[in-house]
């Protein structure tokens, strides 16, 4: 067996699977710093799928889509396996759209949705009988396991040797992060790292840069990354600190896990034009409009892309092959994409505007939490201003309102990523909003990042982390991006009506690293030998100056936010049944990057004794059941 | 329904005519050379066609030029580009997966080859820009109107496949209209000379068509089993 030869980077989309590699003679020459301009060693590495029945093509995306034949569709031969029962890539994402039912999307979605089982066979959703569904984790596990086996047909070798660092959403909690782990782990990913898409978007720019970067960015810099993709939006702020007379970059804040992309503004603009085509005395079908929002995505792109274009036309085929007099026309003007993209998607508002949250309707089907807002600028502005204290105000210098305490977190820089924000017309809505929020505090405009890779990106960002691993540059950090807490309930009598109050114990403080280990608490927990013993769980993105083991009686609504509950179960070895053991409960941060909860026992039977901790991923937790 | 005409084999006399060419140019134009040599390298051998079907297009005619035949076993001989590769085992695919790369080539019948590179762009186009639909329907009665919608379709379509398997390059670099000189050894495939033609080169003329040279062209790997002459299967909605 050799040993690992490549770094290689993969970004486990919500919609699309990207993959980089850098080869590790790379990493380990002594080099002089890059210049702008000259070559990265990371190449970018086009993907091996079914884009037809019967055609297999290189490309540099692999949908996320997974599509379940019928079983006498026969089998689904890839170069590397002839009797492949399942599809992975373009192909599953054009039969995703023709047969909802046998396709899974959005997998990535369904793997941090906290109220499903997320180890069950629940995708697709509504799937016919004869379909033997998977899990989220087996269908990026399945995602994981092509791109290894397109990898190891384009003769870079077997991918369970290399050195794999892996990109999840910034916002992915802890059980998100280890089910991530579990589906890498059953696609024969050893040596693994995790690493947080935003991060990995700034590692793409700074290698893209080479050592002009430091140029780009200067000490008390706060670089703001705004990664809006197909289906999910993400932002992270990352401050540019020194250190020891250093320069470090420190990711200081992350926001929530919004679903809401590019497919959303695709679908927008193509039911503008279903609704033109419809008052033309014309009918679309399900199937028109899934062509409709492909024509509509390529209307959006060349109205974005060229400011003299007054319309672009929009035709969508006829469904047989009659095309001629079957076929639709239609067209999107400037006016349409200003309205919805534009003003719809990316609003002017003030600093103070939040999200509309709707109250969901009592028989709400168990689907995915879509964004209720589409406004992308009213979900930044909550993350700012949730965000305010994330640095403090001496690194970033005051300008005369040192008074009180800064109501926005403001960024001098934006480093944009995804497939949305390729559009120079958004990139310049966001940076014209910031910078009103930005006046309104004081503090001058925030500047964009030239230069980024907006597609690809992410997958290099992970393929430079493993350089940077390695010494090659600069790392961010940053550790976990939340606190995480336990619940305990107070011993107070019942009162009917009355919750008993729950005291948050810190367990796991923010920003731990990888490879650290968060001090023992004070407090003792009681849990009984051979009974799960289940406690309540919480996760904050805010409280940084919680340490291990501080107790909060009473917290802010959107200061801790409840995960699904953790559960330990103590094995009777050596002890009696039902016996109570009092525990202390300790975290760690594992070198690929998940969260270890582990149950201490204050008095132990056997030196070293210790159990593991499972974050629920069952979504069945009603903690007040 | 009717198969697709298997183009026949060339008679002695035009193969050891066409050998000689080949010869001759292998050994002086090194960009013939480069192209023959990726043909002979890379283009797949035609799959066994309709191998797993059975019934009516079983009866698509296959016998000539068309290796459904393989040699059997040793699967390092294998090009790498065909896919009519017999199930594998596990330890056989990995196998595979290893020695893919320095396997050498077979002889390829070169008019199986081509038409296989034909059908695969039919499909291509047909598939991105409903092309053969185009063209098949008669579009005599229709307006203008209905036609342009359709033609949106399938220009977007087809350019689209078009960007993404191949790079076009115009062959001269000027404006149509500019004069432009044609140099002592030119390439005969690359200048068509048109009205009065006389003299040696250089000419000077009008130049009336850039012309188009495809610097690259990638089709789609076809798989085995997958019959390549299909190139839209029927659509049944359940």
């Amino acid at each position: 067996m050799s040993a690992a030869r490549w770094v290689v980077g993969i970004d486990l989309g919500t919609s699309h699977t990207a993959a980089a590699r850098v080869a590790l003679e790379a990493a380990d020459a002594p080099s002089a710093p890059r210049r702008a301009g000259e070559r990265s060693p990371i190449e970018s590495f086009p993907i091996e799928q079914l884009v037809a029945p019967g055609a297999v093509e290189a490309r540099p995306l692999l949908p996320s889509c997974l599509y379940l034949p019928v079983a006498s569709e026969g089998a689904m031969p890839l170069p590397w396996d002839q009797e492949r029962s399942f599809v992975v890539g373009e192909l599953a994402r054009t039969r995703s759209a023709e047969t909802p039912s046998r396709a899974v999307t959005s997998a990535k979605s369904w793997l941090c949705h906290p109220s499903v089982d997320r180890r069950a066979g629940i995708l697709p959703q509504g799937a016919p009988d004869d379909v033997e569904a998977i899990s989220p984790v087996e269908a990026s596990w399945r995602y994981l396991e092509h791109v290894a086996e397109a990898f190891q047909h384009a003769g870079g070798g077997n991918l369970a040797e290399q050195e794999v660092v892996l990109t999840v959403p910034a916002s992915f909690d802890a059980a998100a992060r280890e089910l991530t782990v579990e589906a890498a782990n059953a696609a024969g990913f050893e040596n693994l790292t995790l690493l947080e898409e935003p991060q990995a978007a700034l590692y793409a720019w700074v290698d893209a840069m080479g050592d002009a970067f430091r140029k780009e960015l200067a000490v008390g810099d706060v670089v703001l990354v705004v990664d809006v993709g197909g289906g999910t939006t993400d932002f992270s702020a990352i401050e540019v600190r020194e250190s020891d007379g250093h320069f470090e970059l420190a990711r200081v804040a992350i926001g929530d896990h919004i679903l809401l992309g590019g497919d959303n503004m695709d679908l927008a603009l193509a039911h503008v034009a279903k609704q033109r085509l419809v008052a033309a005395g014309k009918e679309v079908d399900k199937w028109q409009l899934v062509q409709l929002a492909h024509a509509a995505r390529a209307a959006k792109e060349r109205l974005l892309g060229d400011a003299t274009l007054e319309k672009a036309a929009v035709a969508i085929a006829a469904r047989g092959s009659a095309l001629v007099g079957g076929s639709l026309r239609t067209e999107i003007t400037r006016a349409d994409v200003d309205a919805i993209l534009v003003d719809g998607f990316f609003p002017v508002v003030p600093e103070s505007a939040r999200p509309v949250v709707r109250a969901r309707g009592g028989l709400t089907q168990i689907g995915l939490p879509y964004a209720q807002d589409a406004a992308v600028t009213k979900h930044l502005a909550a993350f700012l201003a949730r965000q305010a204290g994330a640095v403090a105000p001496a690194a970033t210098g005051t300008s005369g309102a040192e008074a009180r305490a800064p109501r926005l977190l403001c960024p001098t820089a934006v480093l944009f990523n995804g497939g949305v924000m390729k559009s120079e017309r958004l990139r310049a809505r966001v940076l014209e909003v910031l910078a009103t929020w930005c006046a309104s505090e004081g503090r001058p405009a925030p500047r964009a990042l030239e230069g980024a890779d907006y597609d690809a990106g992410v997958a290099r960002g992970a393929a430079a982390y493993g350089l940077v691993r390695r010494g090659k540059g600069l790392r961010i950090r940053g550790g976990t991006a939340r606190a995480y807490y336990v619940g305990i309930e107070g011993a107070v009598p019942a009162v009917p009506g009355m919750e008993p109050p729950v005291v948050a114990m810190c367990v796991a403080p923010f920003g731990m690293e990888e490879g650290t280990s968060a001090a023992l608490p004070e407090e003792q927990l009681g849990v009984v030998v051979g009974e799960p013993v289940r406690f309540r769980f919480f996760g904050s993105t805010t409280r940084r100056e919680d340490t291990a083991g501080s107790s909060l009686e009473e917290w802010k609504p959107d200061e801790l936010e409840e995960l699904p509950p953790i559960e330990v179960s103590l094995p009777a070895e050596g002890r009696g049944a039902g016996e109570v053991v009092i525990v202390r409960l300790a975290a760690s941060v594992t070198e690929v990057g998940t969260l270890l909860l582990e149950a201490v026992p204050v008095k132990p039977a056997k030196p070293d004794e210790r159990w593991k901790i499972e974050l629920s991923v069952r979504g069945d937790g009603d903690a007040s059941a | 329904m009717r198969g697709v005409t298997e183009p026949s084999d060339l008679p002695f006399g035009t193969r050891l005519w066409f050998a000689w060419v080949c010869f001759l140019r292998v050994l002086f134009d090194g960009a013939f050379a480069g192209r023959a040599f990726a043909v002979r390298e890379g283009m797949p051998s035609l799959p066994a066609a309709g191998r797993k079907k059975s019934g009516s297009e079983a009866a698509a005619p296959k016998e000539a030029g068309a290796p459904a035949d393989e040699p059997s076993g040793d699967e390092d001989e294998r090009p790498r580009a065909s896919m009519d590769a017999p199930p594998l085992t596990p330890e056989g695919r990995r196998r595979m997966a290893k020695t893919v790369r320095e396997a050498r080539p077979l002889p390829v019948d070169a008019s199986a080859t081509r038409e296989v590179g034909g059908l695969l762009l039919l499909s291509l186009l047909q598939r991105e820009g409903r092309l053969v639909d185009f063209l098949r329907q008669d579009v005599a009665s229709f307006s203008d109107e209905d036609i342009g919608a359709a033609a949106r379709v399938v220009h977007a379509g087809c350019r689209k496949a078009l960007d993404e398997h191949a790079t076009i390059a115009v062959v001269q670099d000027a404006e149509e209209n500019a004069t432009v000189e044609v140099p002592v050894g030119f390439d005969p495939s690359s200048f068509k000379l048109v009205g009065n033609v006389k003299g040696e080169a250089p000419f000077t003329g009008k130049l009336r068509h850039r012309g188009w040279r495809a610097a690259r062209l990638t089709l789609p790997d076809p798989v085995t089993g997958h019959d390549v002459r299909v190139l839209a299967p029927a659509e049944v909605e359940l």
